[in-house]
C-alpha cells in the first residue's frame, strides 16, 4: 500500500495519466483484497482475545495464521463461530515463534515478558491499546487496516460502525441514572468503553456523580446512597465465585426502583469492536423500557 | 473475673456501635443509628439494616468462634501455641466452603456452604488432635499444623485455578486473609446456628479444661470422661471455626492473641479464659474490620491482614519464650 500511494501522485503530474494513476490504484486495491499487498504481512498472529476480534473483521483471506485460545469462548468472544476456522494460540512465546509469523499483534496488557522476547527473537510485534471509548473502536480498527495493509477495508467498517452509532444515540431529555456494577463491587466510569455505551445508549451513570472516571471499586453502600434507577450488570460466567455472589446481595432488588439487570452481554463490549452496537442497542432498548414505565 | 467480663463486653458493645457508624457513605453518627431502627425503604436505612448490621454482627460472631476455640484448643492441648488459623483447621474449612461453591452446592442447597465448611474443619481438628494428641509437644503440634494448612490452602488454589469463572482465581486471597465486606444478613442466618451449638458446647468444656491442667491422668481421677471432652472440643471447635469460615474466609492469629492476651487476667484457669476470649476475639475482630475500613477504604483491605500485623510479632515470641522446649 506505501508503494502505490507513494507512486500515485507521480503518475497524476503527468499529462492525461490521470486515468491510468486511478486505475493502478483499483487494480492495487484489488490485489491487495484477494492475496493482500506484497508490503503487507502474510503471516499474523494475533495472541489477544480484542485484536483477535479486530484481525478477524479485518484481515484478507488468509492473511491471519492464528489467534487466541480466548476467541472459541463463546461467553468473551464476539465471534466464536469464525474463530473455530483458525489455529489457536495461548500467547506463549514458544508456540507463536514455531508459527513463524511476520506480524504479531498483542494488547496493552498480554504478557509483558512474551512480548519482549518476541522482539528479541526479531519478530515484529504490533502492540494495542485496548478501547476506552466509542472513539478508539474507530482509531484501533483503521490502525489495524494500516497493519494489515487493507485500509480500505478498515475505512468501511468504521463508516458502517459511525452511521450505527449516530441512529442509536441520540441526546434523551432526562436521562435516568443507572448504575454499572459488576463482580467484586467494581463499576466503571465516563473514561471506559462501557461507561460510553452506557452514555450513548442514553444513561447517565452515578460513578461519574462519586469520582469514578475509569475503573473503580464500588462499594454497595455508597451504591444505596446514589439511588440509581437501574443498576446495569455483566452476563453470568460460567462456574462459580465468590465474586459474582455479590449480585445476589439482597439490597441490590431494593435499592433501585427497576432493580438490577443483567444488561450487558460481556462479549459485546469486552472488547471495542464494532460488536459494542449491540451493546448500545440493548442499553437503550432498557432505556426506553424505564421511561416508558415511570 | 466477672469485672473482666463485663469490661470486655462494654468495649465489645461500644465496638459495635462504632462498627454500625463507619463506612464509605458518609452518614452522620445519629442519622446512621435513627436509620437503623427506621422502618421504611430509604437508602439510609437500607444501608444500614442490610449492609452495616450484618457486617457487625458477623464480626462479632467470627471474632468470637476464633477466640473461644483458640482458647479450648489451647487449654485442651496444654499449649499456648494453639490456634484455628495456625494448625490449618481454618484453612481446611475454607478448602470446604471452596468446594461447596465451585461445585455448585452452595447454590443449589443453602446449608450446603456452612455443612461443607463445618466438614473441613472437622477433619482439620481431628488429625490435628491424632497428630499431636496426648502428649504431643509443641514441635509436633505446630509442624503438623503447618502441613495441615499448607496442604489445605494448595487444594482452595487448585480448587479455584480449575474453576471455569475468571473470577474465582482472585479469591484465593479471600479465603488466605478473610474479609466481612458486603455480606449480608443470609450469612448472619447461615453461620449463626452453627456458631451458637459449637459455643454451647466449647463453653461447658470449662472444668474439664481446669482439670486437664494437672494432666490428663489427673483429670481421669477427678472424673473427666476425657474421650467425650475430646469428642465435644472436636465438634465444638469444627463448628464454630467452619461456620466463620464459610461467610468470612481465614482470618488468622485471632485465637492466638486474645487467649494470650487475657490468661494474666483471669488467673491462668483454662475454664475461666473460655467466656473471655470469645468476648476479646469479638473485640478483636470488630477492631480489625473498623480498621480495614478506616486506614485504606479504598483498597479493601482483607481481615486477616491486620490480625497478622498484630499476631505475627506475638507468635514469634512465643516461639522465642518456648524455644528451649523445641530445640
Amino acid at each position: 500500500m506505501v508503494s502505490v500511494a507513494i507512486a500515485v501522485p507521480l503518475w497524476l503530474h503527468r499529462p492525461g495519466g490521470a486515468l491510468a494513476g486511478l486505475l493502478l490504484v483499483l487494480v492495487a486495491l484489488n490485489n491487495a483484497a484477494f492475496a493482500g499487498e506484497p508490503s503487507a504481512p502474510q503471516r499474523v498472529v494475533s495472541m489477544n482475545l480484542c485484536t483477535d476480534q479486530l484481525a478477524m473483521l479485518v484481515a484478507g483471506e488468509g492473511q491471519l495464521a492464528s489467534v487466541s485460545a480466548l476467541s472459541r469462548d463463546p461467553i468473551s468472544s464476539a465471534i466464536a463461530d469464525q474463530a473455530q476456522a483458525y489455529p489457536v494460540n495461548h500467547g506463549r512465546a514458544e508456540e507463536i515463534h514455531l508459527l513463524d509469523p511476520d506480524l504479531v499483534i498483542a494488547g496493552r496488557f498480554s504478557a509483558g515478558a512474551t512480548v519482549a522476547m518476541l522482539k528479541r527473537l526479531g519478530i515484529p510485534v504490533a502492540v494495542f491499546e485496548p478501547a476506552t471509548s466509542l472513539d478508539d473502536v474507530r482509531r484501533n480498527l483503521l490502525r489495524m487496516g494500516e497493519l494489515l495493509g487493507r485500509t480500505e477495508r478498515a475505512r468501511e467498517l468504521v463508516e458502517a460502525f459511525d452511521r450505527r452509532v449516530a441512529m442509536l444515540s441520540g441526546e434523551p431529555l432526562d436521562p435516568p441514572e443507572a448504575a454499572l456494577y459488576f463482580p467484586n463491587g467494581y463499576t466503571r466510569g465516563e473514561d471506559t468503553l462501557v461507561g460510553d455505551i452506557v452514555r450513548a445508549a442514553g444513561f447517565n451513570n452515578i460513578a461519574s456523580g462519586l469520582g469514578v472516571a475509569g475503573g473503580g471499586h464500588l462499594p454497595l453502600e455508597q451504591l444505596v446512597v446514589a439511588e440509581p434507577e437501574l443498576v446495569i450488570t455483566g452476563s453470568r460466567n460460567r462456574g462459580y465465585s465468590r465474586s459474582q455472589a455479590i449480585m445476589q446481595h439482597p439490597v441490590l432488588d431494593e435499592v433501585a426502583r427497576f432493580g438490577a439487570r443483567r444488561g450487558l452481554v460481556n462479549r459485546e463490549w469486552v472488547c471495542g469492536t464494532p460488536r459494542v452496537l449491540a451493546a448500545i442497542e440493548r442499553i437503550g432498548a432498557l432505556r426506553g423500557e424505564l421511561v416508558g414505565s415511570r | 473475673m466477672s469485672r473482666l467480663l463485663a469490661v470486655l463486653l462494654a468495649l465489645a458493645a461500644a465496638l459495635f456501635t462504632v462498627s454500625l457508624i463507619v463506612g464509605p457513605a458518609a452518614i452522620g453518627p445519629l442519622a446512621s443509628l435513627q436509620a437503623l431502627f427506621a422502618a421504611g425503604d430509604t437508602p439510609l436505612s437500607l444501608v444500614m439494616q442490610e449492609i452495616r448490621l450484618p457486617r457487625a454482627i458477623l464480626a462479632t460472631l467470627v471474632g468470637a468462634s476464633l477466640g473461644l476455640s483458640g482458647a479450648a484448643l489451647q487449654g485442651y492441648l496444654r499449649n499456648p501455641l494453639a490456634e484455628p488459623g495456625l494448625l490449618g483447621i481454618s484453612g481446611s474449612a475454607a478448602l470446604g466452603a471452596v468446594i461447596a461453591i465451585q461445585t455448585g452446592l452452595a447454590a443449589t442447597f443453602p446449608l450446603g456452604l456452612p455443612l461443607s465448611a463445618l466438614t473441613g474443619a472437622f477433619a482439620g481438628v481431628l488429625l490435628i488432635t491424632l497428630l499431636a494428641g496426648r502428649r504431643g509437644g509443641t514441635l509436633s503440634l505446630i509442624l503438623a499444623g503447618i502441613a495441615i494448612s499448607a496442604l489445605a490452602s494448595a487444594m482452595v488454589s487448585l480448587a479455584l485455578n480449575l474453576s471455569p469463572n475468571p473470577f474465582a482465581t482472585s479469591e484465593i486471597v479471600f479465603w488466605m486473609m478473610g474479609s466481612l465486606a458486603d455480606r449480608s444478613m443470609q450469612h448472619v442466618w447461615l453461620a449463626l446456628p452453627f456458631v451458637m451449638v459449637g459455643a454451647a458446647l466449647l463453653l461447658t468444656l470449662g472444668r474439664p479444661l481446669d482439670a486437664i491442667t494437672l494432666g490428663e491422668d489427673a483429670a481421669e481421677t477427678l472424673g473427666m470422661r476425657l474421650a467425650r471432652v475430646r469428642w465435644q472440643l472436636i465438634v465444638g471447635s469444627a463448628l464454630v471455626v467452619g461456620a466463620s469460615t464459610a461467610v468470612a474466609g481465614t482470618i488468622g492469629f485471632v485465637g492466638l492473641v486474645v487467649p494470650h492476651l487475657l490468661r494474666p487476667w483471669v488467673g491462668a484457669m483454662p475454664g475461666r479464659l473460655l467466656g473471655a476470649s470469645a468476648l476479646g476475639g469479638a473485640v478483636m475482630v470488630l477492631a480489625a474490620d473498623i480498621l480495614v475500613r478506616r486506614v485504606l477504604p479504598e483498597a479493601d483491605l482483607k481481615l486477616g491482614v491486620i490480625t497478622a500485623l498484630i499476631g505475627a510479632p506475638l507468635f514469634l515470641h512465643l516461639i522465642y519464650q518456648t524455644r528451649q522446649e523445641l530445640a
